[in-house]
């Protein structure tokens, strides 16, 4: 028998189970459900809610099952008459001030306290006395409070404290008193706060935009993948005939845990809003509506005469950049560029990639930022950061010296900083040291020597060894790495752009890129496939509608390296068309090659190219190491990090009423504590 | 009847000097060193062999919980001092600490000693500003003679001690909501296991007494575990402070033998129940958490653990509340459920929402509003909190009623009914 595995009785079923577990935990293995509120996987444990009573025999009194450590030999009844009539009380107790007013509570229908309730409590109340009542609480744009229905489980306390990093709600009072709150009524500054809603077992948190409107068994679920970062965290999209309502997120123990970010949470009302439906044209220097013949009959006539680039944006998904590529090639080579922001990359898919899988960075002792802020760039990782820094973990940053919602050592704002003594002495003593380099400096970089500078500290300092590579490379966009890995980009390792202009393009096609509207294209033709209407569309000669990533199929690789399909929510909106049609379209009229004649076809032939890719949800290994180069060399190069405003780094986010509420609330009012300073 | 050289506490009320002069005449300090030359689990043996049982309310040996300490860890150990002396009706800890700190500051240093912790908290209440200026003063008198400090009492043990103030919580006289508020987060009681002993204040292995338990130790040491034990009875040894109060003609906190049967302590002490001792409606025993005993009870019951939770009852703290036929009994119930309302941390539901629920049906059940039925349903709610919440304070709550349910149920129903009537 191993060490770690002893004997107990569970409802005198004999069992074998691993002596770290806690009773709740066994139980579950052997298939008995406990009821509970409090607990909760992801924190820490509270014991507060009284509901997982089980009984313990020798015990005198019933236990609770979540924080009860177990014992060689223990025997535990979980559906003994004493047990259930604890369960029972305890759930009386809960109700008594609940104002059980389900029928107007957004939690109806997906709450634990009515489902254990059907369980565990009485038909009639016996309480006669005149209820509690609570005044809600301001917690900002996000999150709705109604705190009468508050049950006290602490969870939003404890996910504040421990997975978001900021402290900002708690219980106040005591006893019947006892209410949650941020303290000060003022929003909560966390780009994770959304998960709250999630976390509350009853209606006390509940998303402000949701309000309303409409009951978990009217909508539809669909699997999907958040594309506003390049984490590509699981959500679920619940809709309604054809229009998204919430999103949610979906537990995937490798990427986001069961968090998501607030933008991808609360920002689909901007899919909704500045949508471009129709194709459009500019005529006399103004753009008017259009058919899609027409347009695609002047791009037609343009591409056989103009020499084309294709710009591809930040929420592409891996079909339409293998079309668009397929689609470019006929007009030679070097002609599509998904580096928009000027990232440096090398040939390797490890020098453009997260090498660290995601659940492995609590793991680290040392961690170095450099150039990158990922509390508004990738949430998720930042938790993940604020993980490891909870496990005793040094942060370094380099850049800009940003506060983070845990304690970095500051230690410059240049590349060469990675020199100072203070760093070398650290990374000497450090067993699992992890650098992050973002896109603050990778966008800079002008010199690839740099870049392989980089690799070769990583390589003196054991960042990279052997069996293991945590020099990571983050950027904050969910397309980047597929494309990168389907070769939608120029020879130029840096500054892509800079050396594009010998090429003299004419036309400039963009699949949602707004990087279009720059100045450099502006002798150019332009054409915008997007479906929101900003800048690159307003400055484009030619705009043709597209669907966004919940009215198609697609699949995207995240910053890991690891492809995740999403999938179609609702028909796209007006006469949008998925790319891939367009560019099979032009290609019948231009006579180019084009097989695939539907999506999955199309599909079939790019994981037949890319078998690797197919694979879903698996991390691509990489076979190919970068060479490290005699000496290291830092150039000077200046930082400018990708996204300053995480309510607002996109198009969809920027068209979202709700992001624009949190810019007003969060970013922009200042604190009750800075204004009294 | 105690003789008068067996009292620990020579000057309990305060008739002499407290500080250092006074507490030297009656013997602290002075054999110090001597017991501290002993092996430490020599010292935890003598204490387990006297029986003697923790002061604070539940009885636990406290050589016993000395021994749980976990030996040569190489991690700091702690001993915290538990003064938030709170409970109704009980001010022991107030009158050791006013006029004899010195019993508890060589107390301490000698229990820290046992339990190998260089470091000693005292929790004091809040409230107790006076007790906590004599206190100081006596551990400042104490590090200007050696007796504490480094090489306390030139026994080579570095000993240091401190004086914490509580912000007026009862449930921080709960030892795990105790080694939260030391720590500076919000009084809240922790979760068993783990056991204080084990992680204990800032993590540390850690034992919590009451003031009195750790204020008897240098006398039992001193005059022999035996002396001790021939005190009282079996398993109930030793000296105890009692603190009598309510419907009695002279109020008093006295010392007296463990096991005074409650009508000798409440006739020869507070001379007698206000109104004759026919007019005695109940005692509350043991402060404000134990059940009521009812006049038949008092008559023959004894004044210690073991036999009070005979009779259904607790020593508790040995804070006695006497009340008389004057007074109505539910509404002193009332009060207590009050109380217990107002204290509650919040933390755990049952505590939490049947406190409350408990006092308001108190506050009908005083203004004869509550049926029968209804007063099985009170009955049955101080059922569903006791034995379900993380720390004590839920059975505490529950207790009272219980025992006022248990005595005096018809008088409860001819109440209701008399208010039937008149409507």
């Amino acid at each position: 028998m191993s060490q770690n595995l002893i004997n107990i009785k569970i409802n005198q079923k004999e069992i074998q189970v691993d002596k770290n577990l806690t009773v709740m935990q066994a139980c579950e293995i052997a298939g008995e459900e406990i009821p509970r509120f409090c607990y909760h996987d992801k924190l820490s444990i509270a014991g507060n809610c009284r509901m997982c009573l089980v009984e313990i025999e020798k015990a005198p009194k019933l236990v609770s099952s979540c924080t009860m450590p177990l014992m060689e030999g223990m025997s535990i009844i979980t559906n003994s008459e004493k047990v259930n009539a604890g369960r029972k009380g305890v759930m009386e107790f809960l109700l008594i001030n609940h104002p059980l007013d389900c029928p107007i509570c957004d939690q109806g229908g997906e709450c634990d306290l009515q489902d254990q309730a059907m369980y565990y409590g009485f038909d009639k109340s016996r309480y006669k006395e005149n209820k509690r009542a609570v005044e809600n609480k301001n917690m900002g744009p996000l999150v709705n409070t109604i705190m009468t229905r508050c049950i006290h489980c602490t969870r939003c306390v404890r996910f504040a404290t421990e997975v978001a990093g900021v402290p900002e709600l708690g219980m106040l009072g005591r006893g019947e008193n006892a209410e949650i709150t941020t303290y000060l009524e003022q929003s909560i500054t966390s780009e994770l706060s959304g998960n709250v809603i999630d976390l509350c077992p009853v209606g006390a948190l509940t998303s402000k935009p949701y309000q309303f409107k409409a009951r978990p068994w009217e909508l539809k679920r669909t699997d999907s993948i958040d594309i506003f970062d390049s984490v590509g965290s699981n959500i679920r999209v619940d809709s309604r005939a054809e229009e998204i309502l919430r999103v949610t997120p979906r537990t995937n123990e490798f990427i986001n845990e069961e968090w998501i970010s607030d933008k991808v949470r609360f920002n689909y009302d901007g899919y909704y809003q500045q949508r471009i439906d129709t194709p459009y044209i500019r005529k006399n220097q103004k753009l008017s509506n259009s058919s899609w013949e027409e347009s695609l009959k002047i791009l037609k006539n343009k591409l056989k005469s103009l020499k084309p680039l294709a710009l591809i944006g930040e929420h592409v998904d891996l079909e339409t950049g293998y079309s668009i590529n397929k689609f470019m090639s006929n007009f030679g080579k070097d002609n599509v560029e998904c580096r928009t922001d000027n990232q440096a990359i090398l040939e390797n898919l490890d020098s453009y990639r997260f090498n660290t899988p995601l659940n492995e960075i609590e793991n680290s002792d040392l961690i170095i930022l450099l150039g990158t802020n990922p509390k508004i760039e990738t949430p998720i990782i930042n938790h993940k950061i604020f993980k490891a820094y909870n496990n005793n973990s040094r942060i370094f940053n380099i850049g800009k010296d940003i506060s983070f919602n845990y304690q970095t050592e500051y230690l410059g704002d240049k590349l060469s900083d990675l020199n100072s003594e203070k760093l070398i002495k650290a990374l000497n003593r450090s067993t699992n040291p992890i650098i992050i380099i973002g896109s603050a400096f990778l966008n800079k970089i002008k010199n690839i020597k740099t870049l392989k500078s980089i690799f070769t500290f990583a390589n003196k300092y054991k960042v990279i060894s052997k069996d293991k590579n945590n020099l990571n490379f983050l950027n904050p966009y969910a397309s980047r790495v597929g494309q990168l890995i389907l070769g939608n980009t120029t020879k130029n390792l840096c500054e892509p752009f800079s050396k594009l202009k010998k090429n003299k393009f004419e036309i400039v096609l963009s699949f949602g890129s707004e990087h279009i509207a720059s100045e450099q294209f502006d002798n150019c033709f332009r054409v915008y496939f997007g479906h929101h209407g900003d800048e690159g569309a307003m400055k484009s000669d030619i705009i043709l509608p597209t669907p966004l990533y919940t009215e198609k199929n697609g699949i995207f690789v995240n910053i890991e390296g690891r492809p995740q399909e999403a999938k179609k929510c609702h028909n796209p909106i007006g006469s949008a068309k998925e790319e891939w049609s367009i560019v099979k379209k032009l290609s019948e009229e231009l006579s180019f090659v084009f097989e695939p004649n539907t999506f999955d076809q199309l599909r079939s032939e790019l994981l037949n190219n890319y078998p690797k890719l197919s694979i879903f949800q698996e991390i691509l290994i990489n076979d190919k190491t970068t060479p490290i180069i005699s000496d290291i060399e830092f150039e000077e190069c200046k930082t400018q990090y990708p996204i300053n405003n995480f309510y607002m780094s996109d198009v969809i986010s920027k068209n979202s009423v709700t992001m624009a509420k949190c810019v007003e609330e969060i970013i922009s009012t200042p604190s009750l504590l800075e204004k009294s300073a | 009847m105690l003789n008068a050289k067996d009292k620990v506490f020579q000057n309990l009320h305060g008739f002499q000097e407290p500080f250092i002069e006074g507490a030297l005449q009656r013997g602290s300090w002075s054999n110090t060193k001597e017991i501290l030359s002993k092996n430490q689990n020599d010292i935890i043996e003598l204490v387990k062999s006297s029986q003697l049982r923790g002061r604070g309310g539940a009885g636990f040996s406290t050589g016993l919980k000395w021994s749980f300490m976990p030996k040569d860890t190489g991690k700091q150990h702690y001993l915290v001092v538990n003064a938030d002396e709170s409970e109704p009706g009980t001010c022991k800890d107030r009158e050791i600490i006013r006029n004899d700190p010195h019993t508890l500051v060589e107390g301490c240093l000698i229990a820290s000693y046992a339990i190998q912790a260089s470091k000693c908290y005292i929790y004091i209440r809040g409230e107790y500003h006076y007790e906590y200026v004599q206190l100081e003063k006596a551990i400042e008198e104490a590090y200007n003679r050696g007796y504490i400090g480094k090489n306390a009492c030139g026994s080579g043990f570095d000993f240091d001690l401190y004086v914490h103030r509580g912000a007026g919580a009862y449930i921080c006289g709960e030892e795990t909501a105790l080694l939260e508020s030391l720590e500076g987060k919000k009084g809240q009681p922790r979760l068993k296991p783990p056991f204080p002993a084990g992680v204990g204040l800032y993590g540390m292995p850690t034992t919590i007494n009451n003031v009195e338990s750790i204020a008897v130790v240098p006398t039992i040491l001193r005059r022999g575990p035996d002396w001790f034990k021939s005190i009282g009875a079996e398993n109930n040894t030793g000296t105890k402070i009692f603190c009598i109060s309510g419907n009695v003609n002279k109020p008093c906190t006295v010392e007296e033998e463990m096991g005074i049967p409650l009508k000798e302590l409440v006739e020869k002490h507070c001379h007698g129940v206000e109104g004759g001792w026919d007019n005695l409606k109940a005692i509350v025993p043991g402060g404000s958490s134990t059940p009521m005993l009812p006049k038949n009870i008092c008559e023959s019951v004894l004044m210690n653990f073991d036999d009070l939770k005979a009779n259904g009852s607790g020593l508790g703290t040995a804070g006695v509340i006497v009340v008389n036929q004057n007074n109505d009994i539910a509404e002193v119930i009332e009060r207590f459920a009050h109380f217990y309302k107002h204290e509650s941390c919040g933390q755990c539901t049952p505590c939490r929402e049947g406190t409350g629920w408990m006092h308001r049906m108190m506050q009908r059940l005083v203004r004869g509003e509550i049926s029968p039925e209804q007063i099985e349903l009170l009955e049955n709610v101080t059922k569903q909190v006791e034995g379900h919440t993380i720390c004590a304070l839920g059975d505490a709550a529950a207790w009272p009623i219980q025992g006022l349910i248990k005595n005096f149920k018809s008088e409860l129903i001819s109440k209701y009914n008399k208010k039937l009537k008149a409507s």
